[in-house]
């Protein structure tokens, strides 16, 4: 074969080797596997209001089931073949906050129950955190001027 | 029976198609850039929070109910939520308050379950 010698043909070579990630796929499973856990959550919270309960317990009901199911789902070691599956489907809905908590929480045990279990539980789910709190202190801050 | 026969198809249907939406938007970031799921994660909980700040994410619960709440967007633009409603009743403890209390039964929830998940589950063994 002929040598590389552009950038260019550099990067069209690592292009041609590389295996391309099938992007429609991913993104096709990602769709209906969030679409699913989404619906999940609209018949529980349904369920909720036919049973009687206001709209803001409804929903507070609906992440922590989703959150327990995705919990005992992590611990059966199979939320992590439907991650593979899924992609960003089974990450980015609330499961995706619980298995990030869940996770490290069993894989660290061996270092201990303080540090390793309580400690280690927060890598992922603390910066969401922080992030999320911090940014509704300053959006309540914010709106104690308007109000 | 009674149950079945109330469920608002449609809004299933709007649901499903709102949430998968949104995680194809975190799929296409996975895919097109070097962001790890903890840098999307944030960036999720984030945008939530600044458009349920901005008074926009209500329109979507509005149209989507779960397919809006559910993801994590949904979790921040909650946070964001609370706190405005606190800060309105009690200034500013109030936006000290208000978000985590929105949240708070989220964040136990993942909190005790995950120890509890920890007690019972075995840590599965790495192949070398």
């Amino acid at each position: 074969m002929k040598p590389i010698e552009t950038k260019q043909e550099y990067s069209d070579y690592v292009d041609k080797k590389s295996p391309n990630s099938p992007i429609l796929k991913n993104c096709f499973n990602a769709f209906w596997v969030g679409g699913l856990i989404c619906s999940i959550g609209q018949i529980l919270f349904d369920f909720c209001q036919y049973k009687g309960m206001d709209e803001t317990s409804c929903s507070t009901v609906v992440s922590i089931v989703l959150i327990g199911i995705a919990a005992i789902l992590t611990g059966l070691n199979i939320f992590n073949k439907i991650g593979k599956f899924a992609g960003a489907g089974s990450l980015v809905p609330i499961t995706g906050f619980a298995n990030s908590i869940v996770s490290p929480a069993i894989e660290y045990k061996s270092e201990g129950y303080v540090m390793g279990v309580g400690g280690k539980m927060f890598t992922v789910a603390g910066p969401v955190l922080v992030f999320g709190i911090s940014a509704s202190v300053i959006i309540g801050i914010i709106a104690t001027f308007f109000s | 029976m009674d149950f079945l026969q109330s469920i608002d198809w449609m809004q299933l249907l709007r649901c499903f198609i709102v949430g998968g939406i949104i995680c194809i938007i975190g799929q296409i970031l996975i895919d097109k850039t070097k962001l790890t799921p903890a840098r999307i994660l944030v960036t999720f909980v984030t945008a939530g929070a600044i458009l349920g700040g901005l008074g926009i994410y209500k329109y979507i619960i509005d149209f989507a109910g779960c397919g809006a709440t559910v993801p994590l967007t949904g979790f921040g633009a909650n946070l964001a939520k609370g706190a405005i409603q606190e800060a309105g009743n009690s200034g500013l403890l109030g936006a000290f308050i208000g978000g985590v209390k929105a949240s708070s039964g989220g964040i136990a929830a993942a909190v005790f379950f995950g120890y509890i998940a920890s007690l019972i589950a075995k840590p599965k063994i790495k192949k070398q």
